[in-house]
């Protein structure tokens, strides 16, 4: 890995900046996310937002990343274009050697369902529906039969030690363990990337530990794992740090040296 | 998603809110019980003519000659009636030749008669009765069997004896608390012994087919009821339906030649079946079936509105679940189907309750009139088939807004 240069973000290695240089080019297979100048415009009653200005931003496989920034600075709608919910108006999104930056809408469906998993800050399961069936949803949607269904949504449930509890609803369980239910969820499609959403948004400090410890062992057993949010002691816990501010990637640097800059260059939140 | 998967995901929805579903599908219940007990009471109607209306005026597999139709239901015009008092009658004459040509087996009766004043000797009021006079089949074609004493004999027919059949109102009227047989009854100044009494024929429309009297065709009733030569009709049976028609094309091709009719000439008879006496009560019976459709629509009409704004206000509430949904990997037409199913489900469901209302006020009325109710299998398929119908009709613009969520603004709503 080469020293920063004077143009890009704080941090950036000049392997990643060649990837994104390569304008039309279908990164290498190990590269999960590639975006290349990443536009996006919102029309809000004739005024135009310009919530990402040029993004540029690439992910290896295994890597298990942090988005930070303030509010404003576009990271949700970087995570929202990231994880294909949507488009760009301008640049270019690779995701696992494909451009989604042009996709329909089912075509965007598709790569959700077999691509990403999301786990979101308010858990997002369906009330109604058992842990065990909320797990099964993105099987449903990939087409797979109901007993091979059931055998991976428990499996996927047991991974994240819910094995006991895959018949209660969402109201009969502990928030750490909605979060858990919807990480197995996330997981059961064996995603390239999982994608989470302030993740510990809703939770008290013990059991936030508790979630981080599942996305620790996730990144160590080899899940690309990106992770937004504005909390430094949550993001201290992945190993690659990405600043947006105003629309622009501030800073793209590894762990160790954004803690030591952690008084400098974090986000005024 | 799966087809069943969807209907289960629907079944339960409706279950979790059972009174709203209940009155979401009340429109569309009363449209069907109405559907189903229209066509109820209209097919028990329809069974009502067939087998105790005209099943009783004309025989099985059967038709008759006459100069003009016996059963004139319907609306005609002058040209018609014009047309019918210009036809010859039809004369003893014609009997022997149409006798002749009809194949072995089929049975034939001449049948004449008139309403004549009858007297007898128990009771002072004479009283008009409806007299028939006959040829031998006669009883045998009609089914008809005594209910005390017999039939006439082949001996009476054949010497056009003095012996008569009576109904068993005839019976009761003119030997109140006596045993009629063997007694006399005079028509016309001459007296009639009554050889036996028939079973009871019953009555539609409140009128009775038990007040006739029967008396062989040579009986010196024939000149009072086939005056100068006329007859009413020859009867003729067959044991198919298929020796029917072809008999029926026999006797036509007789009495054309015995008219002079030349080809292009219309007949200026009548062979009448029991299907053309049924013609007019059938084109009744299709514009009760198009009411019984028509009526019942308005209620679904109603049922579809409803269903289709408790769809949208489905859709507002559950906004968030279908961004979950659409996150995981729901595709347009993956929502689209889950919420036609669940608007299908509910309005089936909703028809399936109306089928079972149907079903009970059909048998409700069947108990307190006459009128035989028969539910019809075609009814109850139509009824649900209509509900699904309806269900995806009024569910297609909710669900097609839904599919249309944008996924991001879905999951930010609460």
């Amino acid at each position: 890995m080469s020293k920063d240069t004077v143009e890009a973000p704080l941090g950036m290695t000049a392997e990643r900046q060649a990837v994104i240089a390569a304008q039309g080019a279908a990164p290498e297979k190990d590269w999960v996310i590639v975006t290349r100048g990443i536009k996006r415009e919102y029309d809000m009653g004739g005024e135009i937002v310009r919530a990402l200005r040029g993004v540029d931003i690439a992910i290896q496989r295994n890597e298990y990343v942090a988005i930070m920034g303030p509010s404003g600075s576009g990271k949700s709608t970087l995570m929202n274009v990231i994880g294909c919910l949507d488009t760009p108006s301008a640049g270019e999104y690779w995701l696992n050697g494909t451009q989604v930056s042009k996709m329909s809408d089912d075509a965007l469906a598709r790569v959700r369902n077999k691509e990403i998993g999301f786990v979101f800050q308010t858990f997002n399961l369906l009330p109604r529906a058992t842990a065990l069936h909320n797990v099964e949803l993105p099987l449903v949607y990939a087409g797979v039969g109901a007993d091979e269904r059931k055998r991976r949504a428990r499996e996927a449930l047991e991974r994240v030690q819910l094995g006991e509890r895959i018949h209660h609803r969402p109201n009969e369980l502990s928030g750490g363990q909605r979060q858990r239910v919807a990480i197995a969820r996330a997981l059961v499609n064996n995603p390239s990337i999982l994608l989470a959403d302030e993740p510990t948004g809703n939770l008290d400090s013990t059991t936030s530990e508790e979630i981080m410890r599942v996305f620790e062992s996730l990144a160590a057993q080899g899940q690309t794992v990106i992770m937004v949010t504005h909390e430094p002691d949550i993001a201290a816990h992945a190993r690659r740090v990405v600043v947006l501010r105003d629309g622009l990637v501030a800073s793209d640097d590894r762990q160790s040296t954004f803690a030591e800059k952690l008084g400098i260059a974090a986000p005024s939140v | 998603m799966p087809f069943f998967e969807a209907i289960r995901l629907a079944l339960q929805q409706i279950w979790v809110q059972k009174l709203k579903s209940f009155f979401t599908l009340l429109g569309v219940m009363i449209g069907v019980t109405f559907l189903i007990a229209v066509v109820s009471i209209v097919g028990g109607m329809s069974r009502y003519m067939t087998d105790q209306v005209v099943g009783k005026i004309m025989a099985v597999n059967s038709f008759e000659l006459r100069h003009r139709p016996n059963i004139n239901i319907g609306d005609h015009g002058d040209e018609y009636w014009r047309e019918l008092s210009r036809r010859p009658r039809i004369k003893e004459s014609d009997i022997a030749p149409v006798a002749q040509v009809l194949p072995a087996g089929v049975k034939y009766a001449v049948v004449s008669y008139d309403n004549l004043t009858v007297q007898s000797k128990f009771v002072g009021k004479p009283k008009k009765v409806q007299t028939f006079t006959v040829g031998n089949d006669y009883f045998d074609i009609k089914r008809m069997a005594p209910s005390k004493g017999r039939m006439l004999s082949s001996q009476e027919f054949d010497r056009g004896m003095n012996a008569i059949v009576v109904g068993q109102d005839v019976a009761d009227y003119f030997f109140p608390s006596l045993d009629p047989l063997n007694r006399e009854l005079t028509i016309r100044g001459i007296p009639y012994t009554v050889v036996g009494v028939a079973e009871k024929q019953g009555s539609a429309f409140g009128i009775s087919f038990d007040k006739f009297i029967v008396a062989p065709h040579k009986s010196p009733l024939n000149r009072f009821v086939n005056v100068h030569g006329v007859i009413d009709a020859v009867m003729v049976q067959t044991p198919s339906r298929e020796g029917m028609l072809e008999a029926m094309e026999l006797v036509r091709q007789v009495m054309r030649a015995r008219r002079g009719l030349r080809p292009g000439q219309k007949d200026n008879f009548e062979l009448e079946t029991s299907d053309s006496a049924l013609e007019f009560w059938n084109k009744i019976k299709g514009y009760l079936v198009i009411a019984g459709v028509a009526l019942p629509a308005i209620g679904l009409v109603v049922g579809a509105i409803v269903i289709m704004n408790i769809m949208l206000v489905a859709v507002a509430e559950r906004t968030r679940e279908i961004g979950i949904r659409k996150a995981l990997g729901a595709k347009r037409r993956d929502i689209m189907s889950q919420f036609l199913v669940e608007s299908a489900t509910l309005s089936t469901v909703g028809a399936a309750f109306g089928v079972a209302t149907g079903f009970a006020f059909a048998q409700l009325i069947a108990a307190v009139t006459p009128l035989p109710a028969a539910v019809e299998l075609w009814s109850v398929i139509v009824g649900i088939s209509i509900g699904a119908g309806v269900g995806i009709v009024a569910g297609v613009y909710p669900a097609s807004r839904a599919s249309r969520l944008d996924p991001i603004d879905a999951l930010r709503q609460e």
